[in-house]
């Protein structure tokens, strides 16, 4: 049987049903107290199904399109090197001419902190303790998600010339600039882990799965990235729209407040943010020293594969269509 | 597909769309879709060609302006796909499309090497065991650090040719890039056309000059108005574009 996008979309609705019911009798340990709410009970395990059964088709995909798939990581090595000069030369453009080069990719977050703290650490003295790691643990992983994506946009449309002359795989540029903003979260981490040790927070072992949620805010950024270019192409003011865009979310994301101060009614609503998870991740591995449930790493890898899925989807279907509109 | 043949042409037709007013935000999106205004015009650059090259063969592309050749050109090299039909290549290709795609002017000539050719797929390594004949034959050897914005015009079309040159490929397609730099190196590049040739690879030349066509191909097709005029061996070709003119 041939696999079409519409059957694809047909067997992932029908899986999603199929894995709802079953897992609304899961042990309370993954998907919380049932009693707790019905409001917030029935989307999480609406949740649950969507990501396995997105899950299950990105694997059907794999098999059923194997000679696809082999021919785009075929195309995909072969172009790596590419890739790997593009985000070198990202890094090198940004800091010449500056005269305190790669610094500053330390500095100015810790500047933005100092701002910050020196601001609402007053407002919020009682109810969050040692408010610069707080803050600084959100702001990179918000920082790499906000930069990485906002650069990425205008990739495909700032690399006409490229394509319009020479066959390279499009994706290599939006991915090249993900690539060298992650490279520029591992510095921004440095600045992290100097307040860490200045402010005297205690390390666990629990810091040692960071790794985990800047990998989902990483898939998560591709996928949108690839969107959010690819759309770029044919609306030039997206550009306009998604900085403002940007902005409410930097305010819907507990960044700088705490998630108490929130009215409860509002409280759902920022569960269906996708960053807020990330940055809640985060915080719970560096800062609390708790291992994520099962429940909140199946919420973080649902987004992001839903965001990847999405975004190649659209990237793959309208590329052919971007030299028409630049 | 045929064994024999290194490029395939298959019913290839394109498209383009010819708006009179380009709508470029999603502002004006949803105003014209709103207002019903959202039509363009069609523009087919080619319609409906079909030829294939045999493996070896020089076959050239001849056509007035606006004929077409580039689009076919771009569409054989993977930058275009075209609307209708399909294209089937055998073998590397190395397009000599526009000399320089892709070079950054801040980025100094041995940057731009290691550059250009990733976007050919060879990794920064491989380049290494290119590099010095890449940097003789472009004549840049004292210039190898200097910023490419500080290179004249026919500084970077030596070095774009020389890095496209780099290569044995299969498949060569030149786009009138003969016409750059002076008597010596368009020599120089000529020869080196000509090793690539009795190598044994395949050849596709977009030429205006009758001349030049006759001298190197074997076979041609004739472009009007995005159709093939004519298609077959290269005197008869040449023959109906003389009485054309």
């Amino acid at each position: 049987m041939q696999l079409t996008k519409k059957r694809l979309a047909i067997f992932t609705m029908l899986m999603t049903v199929i894995y709802f019911v079953p897992l609304i009798n899961l042990p309370d340990s993954i998907v919380g107290t049932r009693g707790e709410n019905l409001m917030l009970f029935v989307p999480k395990v609406f949740f649950l199904s969507l990501t396995a059964a997105i899950s299950t088709g990105i694997l059907l995909v794999l098999i059923l399109k194997r000679n696809y798939v082999k021919e785009q990581i075929s195309t995909f090595l072969r172009y790596r090197h590419l890739l790997k000069l593009l985000v070198k030369r990202d890094f090198i453009m940004r800091y010449r001419k500056s005269v305190l080069g790669i610094l500053w990719s330390l500095l100015n977050p810790l500047l933005t902190m100092l701002v910050i703290t020196m601001v609402f650490s007053f407002i919020f003295k009682n109810q969050v303790d040692n408010f610069p790691v707080y803050l600084l643990s959100g702001q990179i992983i918000f920082g790499f998600f906000s930069e990485s994506t906002t650069q990425s946009m205008q990739s495909i449309l700032s690399s006409e010339s490229i394509i319009r002359k020479i066959y390279v795989p499009k994706y290599i540029f939006p991915m090249a600039k993900v690539f060298s903003s992650l490279l520029n979260l591992l510095f921004s981490f440095l600045a992290f882990l100097l307040v860490f040790i200045i402010t005297g927070a205690n390390f666990s072992w629990t810091m040692l799965l960071l790794p985990i949620p800047i990998i989902y805010t990483f898939v998560f950024s591709l996928g949108i990235s690839m969107l959010l270019s690819s759309m770029a192409v044919f609306f030039r003011d997206l550009t306009y729209l998604y900085s403002v865009f940007i902005t409410l979310l930097t305010y819907l994301t507990p960044l700088f407040y705490p998630v108490s101060i929130l009215p409860e009614k509002v409280v759902p609503v920022i569960g269906f943010n996708p960053m807020y998870h990330y940055v809640d991740y985060a915080r719970s591995v560096a800062l609390y020293s708790t291992v994520p449930d099962l429940w909140s790493n199946i919420v973080c890898l649902g987004f992001a594969l839903a965001a990847l899925c999405i975004g190649t989807f659209v990237f793959m279907n309208q590329q052919e269509k971007y030299i028409l509109y630049m | 597909m045929n064994v024999e043949s290194a490029i395939e042409v298959n019913d290839v037709s394109m498209m383009f769309h010819l708006s009179k007013d380009r709508i470029v935000g999603l502002k004006e999106y949803i105003i014209k879709a709103v207002k019903r205004q959202l039509f363009y015009e069609e523009f087919w650059a080619l319609r409906n060609i079909s030829f294939d090259v045999k493996k070896g063969e020089v076959f050239g592309i001849m056509g007035l302006n606006g004929a077409g050749k580039s689009t076919l050109l771009r569409i054989i090299a993977g930058v275009f796909k075209p609307t209708k039909g399909y294209v089937v290549i055998n073998g590397a290709i190395s397009p000599l499309l526009e000399l320089g795609a892709g070079f950054s002017p801040e980025f100094s000539a041995r940057d731009n090497i290691y550059m250009n050719g990733a976007m050919y797929g060879h990794s920064p390594k491989f380049m290494d065991k290119l590099y010095n004949e890449i940097i003789e034959f472009a004549e840049l050897k004292d210039f190898e650090n200097v910023a490419l914005k500080n290179f004249s015009t026919g500084m970077s079309a030596r070095l774009g040719f020389s890095i496209a040159t780099s290569v044995q490929p299969d498949i060569l397609i030149v786009d009138e890039v003969l016409g750059v730099g002076d008597y010596l190196f368009r020599k120089k590049c000529e020869d080196r056309i000509n090793a690539m040739i009795s190598n044994g690879a395949t050849v596709l030349i977009v030429s205006h000059s009758i001349s030049t066509i006759k001298e190197m191909c074997t076979r041609a097709i004739l472009l009007e108005k995005g159709e093939v005029k004519c298609l077959g061996n290269v005197d008869e070709v040449c023959e109906v574009y003389g009485d054309n003119l």
